[in-house]
């Protein structure tokens, strides 16, 4: 069971667009940018005040793959992988970010809740390729050496 | 203020043209995503703090752009106070020098630069330095990139530092910071239109991209905004717009090359009277950034384009999609929305007019098939973004199932110059039955990457090499992939092709959203077929079974030949699968899942041999397929890599060449790491 706070937040946000069907994603768009994930209790209670059942709200929130069930870390790393960022070697960028934060493919979030990798298509800033973000601030033209930088920097501030 | 009438829309914009007139300079600070990744918001503020701060000084202006300046004839009437050249005199008799906007300001330089042969003009005037963000400019690796008008300078890679002695040195006394300009091949380019990657371009779509505040509605209005809007709603009948879009033969930049104007057509001739207008702005094409360029530098424009087209079918209410992934496109376009509503270009009785129409945002959620236009109408209506079957297509039953025109962002952007300009001017550039421009984003292996505005029809050697600059370190072209994950390659021979949507779809590629990807020799074919079929892999919906298992099966088949398991046969499994899918999947997406596979097996079926026959990679790239050996020469004999071989691949006798049996070795690696003699290497 969520604090009190989290049904409230909820309460404000539906009341925002209004009680209907096809707000449902905006809303928990924005319950997910509110606590950077999207808390399972909250998908079931939002989908009550819309009048739709828990599996249709469920099948949408899998559906889509900003949608997160899991509380994520306070940095989110993000490399892209589009096209362009790949063949300018986007992929030593993420070995060296699974290096650094002891993360994997199967392990997304680190235990202290510092970072959260992932990687996405394309951010659409191809001409800066190979890039990453850190809670959607693009670092440009990366490269291994600026990884390692990154995360030391992001792991004093803590 | 609201703009009730076409009377007062036309002193709104006298006033905002006047209000651009009377800065004697402008900077502009590129604020697109590529130009903030590099700083340029920490530009803006410092310029604009030195610029708020110098507000009504006397600056020098040289009226004679290009050519030389001599700064000592001028009339220094100025005394130094806070650090700069920054003084409080009159200069209001001499702001008239120079008078008129910007465009009779460099005519007027121009006509001076002939009356006085090449001697520079200098003149003093009280300046009032407009500091503003502009939208990306383009030239997305040259970032941050600062503009200076009148002068036009375009100054690069520009830091906080530079701030001052751009200030000091252009604003103050229009003298150019050389250092900061772009040079290629000993010429130094100072004006942001001389520079070849510019200069080979026909901006249209994005002429405004740079040049204007994308979050100042008057702005837009300055540069002749919403006259379309005007024309249409003072003079022109729904049909009327209808049939110029149609004559213009303007066709869907979003990749399919729809004909806009017979889908308006279709949208207006419904029963039902309750229509929307979508924009697509889900460019989720890896490698694309046009549809972003445009929401966030110009983005009046293309709501211009929806109001128009909702004026044409008679639609109340519009939705753009936007991916999330686009923050600032997002942010940009509410600003334009609430400015529009507030002037009166959106909402009831627009400029008095008996015409209706609100727009609404709708964020996307991370999924690529949303592109697909049934899949983005159900995600608008808050269901898992799935294609349906078609018909009734989007025109018959689209949003909410209602007749709905859906068209892309720079498809939209079109439209009010089609209405000023007419159709036959329209059809005037690039091919007749393919007119118009199309923007291209240009990445990958090529010296100027950035966004592109070409005329249709241009070839790939124009973009490629003229545009582009060629390869980076003059590598040699392997392919140019065009159209992202349901696009193809093209090859050397097909640089003279004219690009366009017909002579593409010939070549088995499509022009899709308009990514082009430069691949050098450097890349692996291979690799990128099986980079773009994970990426579609990923992104299948799941509802038709030919997508959801056949780009399963085929990315199985590419991860094995990249893995070095690859039969000869894999080649005919991949070609079977490929066309199959092509020809029963439910949508686009699907359909056009398996052309970057097709493609690159037609056009380097020698390279995906070279990977299940001979087990090799040429490029390097597939890790799997490289041999690791032991120089003869070089070899002491030690027995270290022996012994650090984990799966005892390494053997031989003690002070003698040792050998590695590439059937047992399983590329770790820890053979080179530790030879002390350099005798380990890899071969591709």
């Amino acid at each position: 069971m969520l604090e009190q706070s989290y049904y409230e937040k909820a309460d404000e946000i539906v009341a925002q667009y209004g009680d209907e069907a096809r707000f449902l994603i905006p809303i928990i768009q924005d319950i997910q940018s509110c606590y950077r994930y999207l808390p399972p209790e909250l998908l079931s209670y939002v989908a009550k005040k819309l009048h739709i059942n828990e599996a249709k709200a469920y099948s949408v929130a899998t559906f889509y793959e900003n949608f997160s069930f899991d509380a994520k870390g306070k940095y989110i790393l993000r490399v892209c992988d589009g096209t362009a960022c790949h063949v300018r070697k986007s992929m030593a960028i993420l070995d060296q970010l699974y290096k650094e934060t002891g993360l994997s493919k199967e392990k997304h979030t680190t235990d202290d809740m510092l970072f959260t990798l992932e990687t996405v298509s394309c951010l659409g800033a191809c001409g800066l390729a190979p890039v990453m973000t850190v809670n959607d601030v693009v670092y440009p033209s990366m490269t291994p050496e600026k990884v390692t930088e990154l995360i030391k920097k992001l792991k004093e501030e803590g | 203020m609201k703009i009730d009438s076409m009377e007062a829309l036309e002193t709104a914009r006298e006033n905002a043209v006047s209000n651009i007139k009377a800065d004697t300079h402008r900077i502009l600070v590129c604020a697109g995503t590529g130009c903030i990744a590099g700083g340029s918001e920490k530009i803006y503020d410092k310029l604009k703090k030195m610029a708020d701060e110098a507000e009504g000084v006397t600056v020098e202006m040289i009226v004679e752009a290009t050519g030389e300046f001599h700064p000592e004839s001028v009339n220094r009437d100025s005394t130094a106070s806070s650090g700069s050249d920054i003084v409080s005199t009159d200069g209001e008799t001499i702001i008239t020098a120079i008078n008129g906007d910007f465009m009779e300001k460099e005519a007027a330089a121009s006509e001076m630069k002939e009356e006085t042969d090449k001697t520079s003009k200098v003149t003093t005037v009280k300046g009032r330095v407009g500091v503003k963000k502009s939208g990306c400019h383009g030239f997305c690796e040259m970032g941050p990139l600062v503009r200076i008008e009148p002068y036009n300078y375009i100054y690069i890679k520009v830091r906080e530092e530079d701030c001052e002695e751009i200030f000091n040195e252009t604003i103050l006394h229009g003298r150019p910071v050389e250092r900061l300009m772009y040079q290629k091949d000993g010429v130094l380019y100072r004006q942001q239109e001389e520079i070849p990657f510019y200069a080979k371009q026909t901006r249209l779509v994005l002429k405004n991209c740079g040049h204007i505040n994308a979050e100042d509605i008057n702005e837009y209005l300055a540069v002749g905004g919403y006259q379309a809007l005007e024309k249409v709603l003072s003079s022109m009948t729904p049909d009327e717009v209808i049939n110029v879009i149609s004559d213009s033969n303007l066709r869907g930049r979003g990749g399919g090359g729809f004909p806009t104007g017979y889908k308006w057509k279709q949208v207006a001739r419904q029963e039902e009277k309750i229509r929307y207008v979508v924009c697509n702005g889900d460019e989720g094409d890896p490698g694309a950034f046009m549809d972003r360029s445009v929401m966030e530098g110009d983005p009046h424009k293309m709501l211009e384009g929806m109001i128009i087209a909702a004026f044409a079918v008679g639609a109340q209410e519009g939705y753009i999609y936007v991916r999330a992934e686009y923050p600032l496109a997002i942010k940009r376009l509410k600003i334009a929305i609430a400015q529009a509503e507030e002037a009166g270009f959106l909402g009831d009785h627009i400029l008095g007019t008996d015409f209706s129409f609100r727009i609404h945002i709708n964020r996307g959620a991370g999924a690529f098939v949303c592109g697909e236009g049934s899949a983005l109408t159900a995600s608008i209506e808050g269901q898992r973004g799935m294609p349906r079957t078609k018909p009734p297509r989007t025109v018959e039953q689209g949003l909410f199932a209602k007749p709905t025109v859906l068209n892309n962002v720079e498809t939209y952007a079109n439209i009010s110059m089609i209405i000023l300009n007419g159709a036959d001017w329209y059809k005037s550039i690039g091919p007749e039955k393919s007119p118009g421009t199309k923007a291209f984003a240009l990445t990958g292996s090529v010296k100027n990457t950035g966004l592109i505005e070409v005329p249709m029809g241009t070839t790939l050697r124009e973009i490629v090499y003229e545009i582009g600059g060629g390869l980076k370190n003059d590598a040699e072209l392997k392919a140019v992939q065009i159209g992202g994950p349901s696009g193809g390659c093209l090859i050397t021979s097909d640089l003279d092709v004219s690009l366009d949507f017909d002579s593409l779809k010939s070549l088995g590629a499509m022009i899709g959203s308009g990514g082009l990807v430069v691949m050098d020799e450097n890349t692996c074919m291979v690799e990128v077929a099986r980079f773009f079929m994970n990426f579609t892999q990923n992104e299948s919906c799941g509802k038709c079974v030919p997508c959801r298992e056949g780009t399963k099966r085929m990315l199985e088949t590419l991860e094995r030949i990249v893995a070095g398991n690859g039969k000869p046969e894999d080649l005919d499994l991949l070609q079977e699968l490929g066309e199959a899918i092509t020809d029963t999947a439910l949508c686009g997406l699907g359909k056009s899942a398996a052309l970057p596979v097709l493609s690159t097996l037609k056009n380097f079926r020698e390279e995906y041999l070279e990977h299940v026959v001979e087990k090799r990679c040429k490029t390097g790239t597939c890790k799997a397929l490289v041999r690791y050996k032991i120089d003869a020469g070089k070899c002491k004999g030690c027995s270290k890599c022996a012994r650090n071989c984990p799966v005892n691949a390494i053997s031989g006798e003690i002070k003698k060449p040792f050998v590695i049996d590439t059937t047992k070795c399983i590329k770790c690696g820890a053979c080179i790491d530790n030879c002390a003699f350099g005798a380990v290497y890899t071969e591709n």
